[in-house]
């Protein structure tokens, strides 16, 4: 658990209450994704928390990675990373994004997501359930 | 002068449009969340999304681009949309100024907020804002030629005063305009012209977020894009208002009458709610084809009406 945002004062309400959430796929197997749509849809609505998925970088507080991180995702994470408005939290989901899962090896791997950006939680699962992913981001928004 | 900067700055100008608009903002998300099935968002939620943007998060100004133009077309559009509100809303609650609430006067200053966007999106030199903006344009010159026809009507039905006092003002001591055949008809073009100005769903091609992300707004981060909010949050009560001050009799500021102008509001907001979760997005040639054909078509018809007296 790296950065810390454990200023308590209004303007750190504000920001767990209304956490937008820009979403980077990697070089994922699209199960990750189809569990974090999950989390948007009637059954999970995610948007009771405050939380909502955003087009733009620009308007993100919440970086979801998951997937494998390869060499040609490397820069464009970085990147992306570099556009967001600080302070943006970032979030690793899937046993992909948190470790390399069974890519660790692989010749095109390009080291989990937290040897390219600092990570702040850490949602493991192949894939994770919309709850572990519910659960992750509300113990986010509670410290 | 100290009562000039009240209206302009607490009421009914910034701060009571904002407020207002904030909540019906949340009505808005709350209703689009029940006709889903969902929960939806908590009653202070557009606050906490205000106040994040605005002390939170930092801005990130463009590197091609005008940053000063950039930063300048948001404030462009809170000042647009409160001095709108304002003109709308003094003669809503019967306060009486030196200005008369000229209808026209309204009709250019609620563009203001569709223009100042535009300004910010060319400004940002991002190609996919640079889409946005060049839908918007089309989209403002499609509906505003129907907005017109629809404020003629209104100052045809009111024997030719173009002042808001004195057409709220025949509508309480007469029948409500919305009480005739000419009156539903405007009430349908008004519907459809707020839906396109305020960019709700049918009409949403310039933000069109899953096609273009965000289309004008796409490079805005932080304070910026926390007042382009606010511009929405204003526009979302003032645009309703707009409608109920000219068709459905205004308000009324004494007893039970006060709990009616509130139910007047949200219905229109219901209704434009309605609208935005029914249908899907169009095409930007169909939406001109849709104002300039049907809706101008639509809107003559009721002047035809007005002119025969029904």
């Amino acid at each position: 658990m790296a950065i810390k945002i454990k200023k308590v004062g209004f303007k750190n309400y504000c920001f767990k209450k209304s956490l937008w959430v820009f979403h980077f796929g990697g070089a994922s197997c699209n199960n990750c994704d189809i569990e974090i749509l999950d989390c948007l849809t009637p059954r999970y609505d995610l948007e009771r928390f405050g939380i909502l998925l955003v087009g733009s970088i620009r308007h993100a507080d919440v970086l979801l990675v998951n997937g494998s991180i390869n060499k040609r995702d490397k820069d464009r994470l970085i990147e992306i990373y570099n556009q967001a408005p600080k302070p943006i939290l970032v979030v690793a989901i899937g046993a992909c994004g948190c470790t390399g899962g069974i890519f660790a090896e692989g010749i095109t791997f390009a080291g989990p997501v937290d040897r390219i950006i600092p990570v702040d939680a850490y949602i493991p699962g192949c894939p994770p359930k919309p709850e572990a992913i519910i659960a992750g981001i509300v113990k986010l928004a509670g410290r | 002068m100290a009562v000039n900067f009240f209206y302009f700055f607490i009421f009914p100008g910034l701060l009571f449009t904002a407020v207002t608009g904030a909540f019906l903002s949340w009505f808005d998300r709350k209703i689009t969340a029940r006709v889903q099935f969902r929960k939806g968002p908590p009653l202070l939620q557009p606050f906490y999304d205000f106040f994040k943007l605005l002390l939170v998060k930092e801005t990130i100004l463009p590197k091609h681009g005008s940053p000063v133009l950039f930063l300048l077309a948001p404030v462009f559009g809170v000042i647009g949309a409160v001095l709108a509100g304002i003109f709308i809303l003094l003669p809503l609650f019967d306060i009486t100024t030196g200005f008369k609430g000229d209808l026209l006067v309204i009709f250019y200053l609620l563009t203001i907020p569709s223009f100042s966007y535009i300004t910010g999106s060319l400004a940002s030199g991002n190609p996919l804002a640079a889409i946005g903006g060049s839908r918007e344009m089309k989209l403002i010159m499609s509906y505003e030629l129907t907005f017109l026809l629809f404020i003629a009507g209104i100052i045809m039905k009111c024997d030719q005063q173009f002042d808001l006092y004195n057409i709220i003002h025949a509508q309480q001591t007469g029948s409500p305009f919305i009480a005739s055949i000419s009156g539903v008809l405007l009430f349908i073009v008004g519907v459809f012209c707020i839906q396109a100005k305020l960019a709700l769903v049918p009409f949403d091609m310039p933000e069109a977020e899953a096609e273009i992300t965000e289309g004008i707004f796409i490079e805005y981060s932080g304070p910026a894009y926390a007042l382009i909010k606010l511009t929405k949050y204003i526009m979302i009560f003032i645009l309703p208002a707009l409608l109920v001050a000219v068709l459905m009799n205004g308000f009324r500021l004494e007893g039970i009458n006060i709990l009616w102008a509130v139910l007047k509001i949200l219905l229109v907001v219901l209704i434009l709610t309605l609208i935005r979760n029914t249908n899907p997005r169009i095409k930007i040639k169909q939406a001109i084809g849709f104002f300039m054909i049907w809706m101008n078509l639509i809107a003559v018809i009721a002047l035809v009406l007005i002119s025969f007296g029904y």
